[in-house]
């Protein structure tokens, strides 16, 4: 293998879309067309890049290659903090997700975003987000890491609110960013403890300090996991931060696609897959039920939401929490390729959805229509003689998300889930994990068919706009075909190195499991070879659940033999619970916002109202009246002419708002190193 | 260029006489000789800048007259790592402070006067190595404030300037009964070095009223540096001032008057008295705490936009006071931890310089707003990022670098704060990363209030950020950019410096543990 394109093309495709982001910012406008080629070309340019190094890896058939580059970044002599950058199989296949994704949301905001006030402000932004993404990525230290963690977090914010004049745009922004320091804050703690025990940021001697097992270990070891994890909870939606990312639908959707869909969102689990080596089994054990938690949270929440985004929105995050799960109960790779496969079908999803909205804005503009949600489903139906393209592209991701076979979501579903039974079969407590996993499959295969069925199938519930409803232009439907294509299984088990003998895919014989460095852990090899002998079983029952889930969906909202007004009466309190996002947002307010604002407020009055008007102030009273006694004591002619500290305070609290007007400067400088002298003088004779 | 010390704070004085001179009706002339003496000087601390040598953690430069010498007193001037940067970012402020300032109407001749004297009084202090002279310049600074602020500021501006006036003075007496003690102790000199040398053997076991004396010294002093600081309780005193005081004047009280505290400490308390570091350790942490949670819940609270900018300074301090305390971890019975001790005092250091320029922006951006609309009420805004879109960009900027993003300089000092402070001090550092969401949370509400959501019809005709305001954010700008990018060049410079004095710090503990 070449050695320099490994650390050149690496750092080309971190810094392109830098360049982009600030050749937009300061020229964006004076640039014909406001400089969208210029980030269409840096980022087209990336993707190119990362094919190559792709290529590489497959050609080169190293499971252990591994390349880094670092400069110092910070010498004070003992503490020193080196940046650099880490290319290794896992990095580059995170790197080709990130700039293909890229590059077709950057392609298809060419034609959804026409006309839009802050054009170039988008393309900049869009820059400054796959820069810092591509930041993590990678990342060979914690530090630069969680430079990149907190600068995706203000792209994401930024972009979140680009349409700011809304003002659910503009709190949806301030949430997801507040939200995500929440999480920070874990991961910064969890940075600390790792640094104060090993007296390192680089991940490789981490990983040597914790498996000598002197440094670092038991309980603190747990600790500074879930602290890094915490990090990780906010930036991948999970439970209990998960709060922010239905709102971010806010932003615009092919934003929605790249960012809190595809890529930023997966940003947390590939942090832990990265970091997978330090976590102990405690820490594994809360990460496996927060991952479960999520994911049939979300799920449920998913069923009854109109908002096509919504569904869409919730669906991630369920899916994200299948991918914590998974690294939670060890089987992390497979973790890691269903964020490949996720990627891939969920931002075409998106991409779908954003046609859809994107043709249902105009139809409805067309028909003087402002108050119509164009992107409730209930004012859908019928629209797939109206998109072909779009439906049959968005129906292929919904089989690979539903865990169809022949489509890619199955593989990797069917890995997340084996691996859950077969820690469960090790662990029978922890039995509910695969229970949650399984259930939240099902409902996944239900709600996403509700989603193609009101959306795609039936008459049209609006006939006043139906006419008007029409396929998106190729700018649009490009990368649909392109990402549906590759929601194909097929993609995924392409033999690598070109051999066809090979039975296994590239995918898992270059993105290999390793061991946990925390000693006494399990091994990879054992983890894989109980996921083995649970596979069949797994594999059964989640065609099972998938199937179980399709039906329902086809009963209620194709058939409409099952009447799902009927259910949700029948099951009154548990649909209000699910429509309602199960009240998290409103008891959040209500226990922690508004608390914390009260807080806020009351030590505010007491600092300002209470200690400075009556605590400090009082002592001014107190010399002030002290000053008077003290010049009556002076007036009856003790001792005029002395001049002590306390009278110096006195006579200059009492005299000195008299004197102001004077404005006589060189007195008072005069009076002080007077008064300097003259204490002096008495203090030393 | 042998005096090259003094012709930084004489060049000033020289100014604020010739300004005094000047004919009153000429304004213009009056700002230019004033921007031509800043800038002057400015150049001249760049020349130091360049001429000072980094790997040398001593007083450089250094200049020694008699003065008095009946009384032991004497001109001594120096600068090392510590004081280096502080003088370049006041040079720098100083030098844009006039810009800021260019559309004071009333009394102009007065103003500038008075601020060139200022500027002598801060230099002076960041220079002095000798107690009286430090006293004396201490005082210099307060006076020109208290006019500054009383003569030029808003509707309260009275009140707020005699508050400030009582409360440093306050402090400074306490300083000078602590300077006195020195004094002596370590047998009648006011020359700080040959204090540093003594005091740690002249201190040992001295009693004064039943109480060690290092000990009342460390406190008298520190309440001296800490009101500047403002470290809470003392810090009521500060919201009110900037408030008051014209945009300049807060500019340059967030931006160096404050530094003057951080400073204080270092130079006093720990040069002079190390053995009570561990003392006071425990203590310095708990304050920061106090310092980042109280403000920012302040700020939090705040509806009036300097006011909120004005508590973030006390939240911001508060991380340069959890880096100071860190220093201790370089004692043996903390482990001789080298690395932390390192981490936190240079961030403390750098957080100094850092909310040097940060504050200044935020102030400067604020009066922006308010030469605009008169009123800085964050609730009676609303959209102006549509109307100002070059306005809200470098505001956004400011926010991100004061709530601590990488990036920019906030987040490398913050963030070595906390790593330093860690390893001793763990509850209260974690304790004290709610200030990071704190930070947060007040600058994007604030932000979100004052551009987003639809534009206030009022505000409709409000012009956007002009080239000369444009011009005094800029600098300030890169430099936070900069140094977020790339720390070395600072770290580099305060590194020598940083390390003579966690080594006396660390040998003091090794020597005591024996």
């Amino acid at each position: 293998m070449i050695e320099s394109p490994m650390i050149t093309f690496p750092l080309l495709i971190l810094f392109l879309p830098l360049i982009s982001f600030v050749i937009l910012i300061f020229f964006g406008k004076k640039l014909p067309r406001q400089g969208d080629w210029v980030a269409v070309g840096s980022i087209v340019t990336t993707f190119i890049l990362a094919v190559y190094l792709f290529v590489q890896m497959l050609t080169s058939y190293d499971a252990n290659f591994s390349h880094g580059a670092s400069l110092s970044w910070i010498d004070m002599g003992a503490f020193k903090i080196d940046l650099g950058i880490l290319v290794d199989n896992l990095t580059i296949v995170m790197l080709l997700i990130v700039t293909l994704v890229s590059s077709c949301t950057h392609i298809f905001s060419l034609e959804y975003m026409k006309g839009d006030v802050r054009y170039n402000r988008y393309y900049a932004y869009l820059g400054l987000f796959t820069f810092s993404m591509n930041g993590i990525v990678l990342a060979d230290n914690l530090i630069s890491m969680y430079m990149s963690w907190e600068l995706v977090g203000v792209s994401s914010y930024l972009l979140i609110g680009h349409w700011f004049e809304k003002d659910s745009a503009a709190n949806a922004s301030k949430k997801a960013f507040l939200t995500n320091r929440v999480g920070d804050i874990g991961f910064f703690i969890g940075i600390m403890l790792l640094y104060s025990a090993v007296g390192a940021f680089t991940f490789a001697p981490i990983f040597d300090s914790i498996s000598g097992g002197e440094a670092i270990a038991g309980m603190t070891l747990t600790l500074a996991g879930l602290g890094i994890f915490m990090g990780a909870v906010g930036k991948s939606s999970q439970f209990p931060l998960h709060i922010w990312l239905p709102d971010a639908m806010e932003g615009p959707t092919p934003v929605s696609a790249l960012m809190h869909a595809a890529t930023m969102v997966a940003a947390g689990v590939y942090m832990c897959v990265r970091l997978f080596p330090i976590f102990t089994a405690d820490a594994l054990t809360v990460i496996a039920y927060i991952g479960a938690i999520t994911a049939i949270l979300a799920a449920l929440t998913a069923i009854t939401q109109n908002d096509i985004k919504k569904v869409l929105a919730y669906s991630t995050v369920s899916q994200l929490g299948f991918m914590v799960l998974a690294v939670g109960t060890g089987v992390y790779t497979a973790a890691f390729f269903h964020l490949l496969t996720h990627a891939m079908f969920k931002a075409n999803l998106f991409y779908c959805s954003g046609s859809v909205i994107h043709s249902m804005h105009h139809a409805l503009h067309e028909a003087h229509d402002h108050d119509t949600d164009p992107q409730d489903m209930r004012n859908m139906g019928g629209f797939r003689e109206k998109m072909p393209i779009t439906y049959y592209s968005m129906l292929i991701s919904t089989l690979a998300i539903a865990g169809v076979p022949l489509f890619s979501g199955f593989l990797s579903k069917d890995a997340i889930l084996a691996g859950t039974l077969a820690f469960a079969q090790q662990n029978p407590v922890h039995f509910l994990l695969p229970l949650l996993g399984f259930s939240a499959a099902a409902i996944t295969a239900f709600y996403m068919f509700r989603l193609i069925f009101m959306t795609f199938h039936g008459k049209p519930n609006m006939k006043n706009i139906f006419k008007d409803i029409h396929e998106s232009p190729k700018e649009m439907t490009g990368p649909i075909v392109l990402l549906g294509a590759l929601s194909f299984f097929i993609f995924y088990t392409l033999p690598s190195n070109f051999n066809p003998i090979k039975d296994k895919g590239w995918f898992k014989d270059l993105i290999v499991p390793r061991n946990s460095a925390v000693p006494g852990s399990l091994t990879a090899n054992e983890i894989a070879e109980y996921a083995h002998y649970a596979h069949y079983l797994a594999m059964g029952l989640s065609l099972f659940v998938a199937a179980a889930g399709i039906l329902l969906a086809v009963l209620m909202y194709q058939r409409q033999s099952i009447s799902s007004e009927k259910l949700s009466n029948k099951f009154g309190f548990l649909y209000h619970w699910s429509y309602n996002k199960f009240y998290f947002d409103e008891n959040y307010n209500r226990y922690l916002y508004q608390p914390f604002l009260r807080l806020a407020n009351s030590i505010s009055w007491l600092d300002w109202e209470f200690y400075d008007k009556y605590f400090i102030n009082g002592f001014g009273k107190l010399t002030k009246s002290f000053s008077k006694i003290s010049g009556k004591f002076d007036y009856d002619g003790i001792d005029q002419g002395l001049v002590d500290g306390f009278g110096r305070v006195s006579s200059v609290s009492g005299n000195f708002l008299r004197n102001i007007q004077t404005g006589r400067l060189q007195n008072y400088l005069l009076f002080v190193v007077a008064g300097i002298l003259v204490i002096i003088i008495a203090q030393a004779f | 260029m042998e005096n090259i010390l003094s012709l930084l704070i004489w060049i000033p004085i020289l100014g604020a006489i010739v300004v005094a001179f000047l004919p009153r009706d000429k304004d213009n002339l009056i700002r230019y000789t004033s921007a031509a003496v800043t800038g002057l000087q400015f150049i001249i601390a760049i020349v130091l800048w360049r001429k000072f040598d980094p790997s040398d953690g001593s007083m450089q430069f250094m200049e020694r007259y008699e003065w008095i010498p009946s009384l032991n007193i004497s001109y001594i001037l120096g600068v090392d790592g510590l004081s280096l940067p502080m003088v370049l970012l006041t040079g720098m402020l100083f030098f844009i402070g006039v810009f800021v300032s260019w559309n004071i109407k009333k009394a102009v001749k007065g103003y500038f006067s008075l601020y060139l004297l200022l500027d002598a009084g801060v230099v002076g202090v960041f220079l002095s190595l000798d107690f009286f002279l430090f006293y004396i310049f201490w005082e210099v600074m307060l006076l020109p404030m208290y006019f500054l602020i009383g003569m030029w500021g808003g509707p309260q501006r009275e009140y707020a300037a005699i508050k400030f006036f009582l409360y440093t003075l306050f402090g400074s007496v306490l300083m000078l009964i602590g300077i006195l003690g020195l004094y002596f102790t370590c047998g009648k000199t006011f020359d700080i070095l040959l204090i540093m040398e003594r005091a740690p053997e002249a201190l040992n076991g001295v009693l004064w009223w039943g109480m060690s004396a290092a000990k009342v010294i460390w406190v008298l002093v520190f309440i001296g540096f800490a009101i500047k600081v403002p470290v809470f309780p003392f810090h009521t005193w500060l919201p009110l001032a900037h408030v008051e005081a014209p945009t300049a004047i807060s500019v340059l009280l967030a931006g160096i008057l404050l530094k003057l505290g951080v400073y204080g400490i270092i130079r006093v308390n720990y040069g002079i008295m190390p053995n009570e570091v561990y003392w006071f350790a425990g203590g310095l942490a708990f304050l920061g705490l106090v310092n980042v949670i109280w403000g920012g819940l302040c700020a939090l609270a705040q509806t009036d936009l300097k006011k909120l900018v004005a508590y973030s300074s006390i939240n911001h301090m508060g991380y340069s006071l959890l880096g100071m305390a860190a220093v201790v971890a370089a004692g043996a019975m903390n482990g001789g931890d080298l690395k932390a001790a390192q981490a936190g005092l240079s961030g403390a250091v750098f957080q100094m310089f850092n909310h040097g320029t940060i504050s200044a922006m935020l102030f400067i951006l604020v009066g922006v707003v308010y030469e605009r609309a008169h009123h800085r009420d964050i609730d009676g805004f609303g959209g102006l990022a549509s109307k100002m879109p070059v306005y809200t960009g470098i505001t956004a900027l400011a926010f991100f670098a004061g709530l601590g993003l990488p990036g920019f300089s906030g987040f490398v000092s913050e963030a070595m704060c906390f790593i330093g402070a860690f390893p001793v001090f763990r509850t209260i550092v974690i304790l004290s990363t709610i200030g990071i969401l704190l930070n947060a949370a007040y600058f994007l509400w604030a932000f979100q209030r004052v551009f987003f959501g639809k534009l206030n019809e009022k505000y409709k005709d409000m012009e956007e950020i002009n080239g000369l305001e444009l011009f005094t954010v800029i600098p300030l700008a890169v430099i936070t950019l900069f140094f977020g990018i790339y720390p070395g060049p600072y770290l580099d410079l305060i590194k020598a410096t940083m390390d003579q004095i966690i080594e006396k710090v660390a040998f003091v503990a090794t020597y005591a543990s024996l």
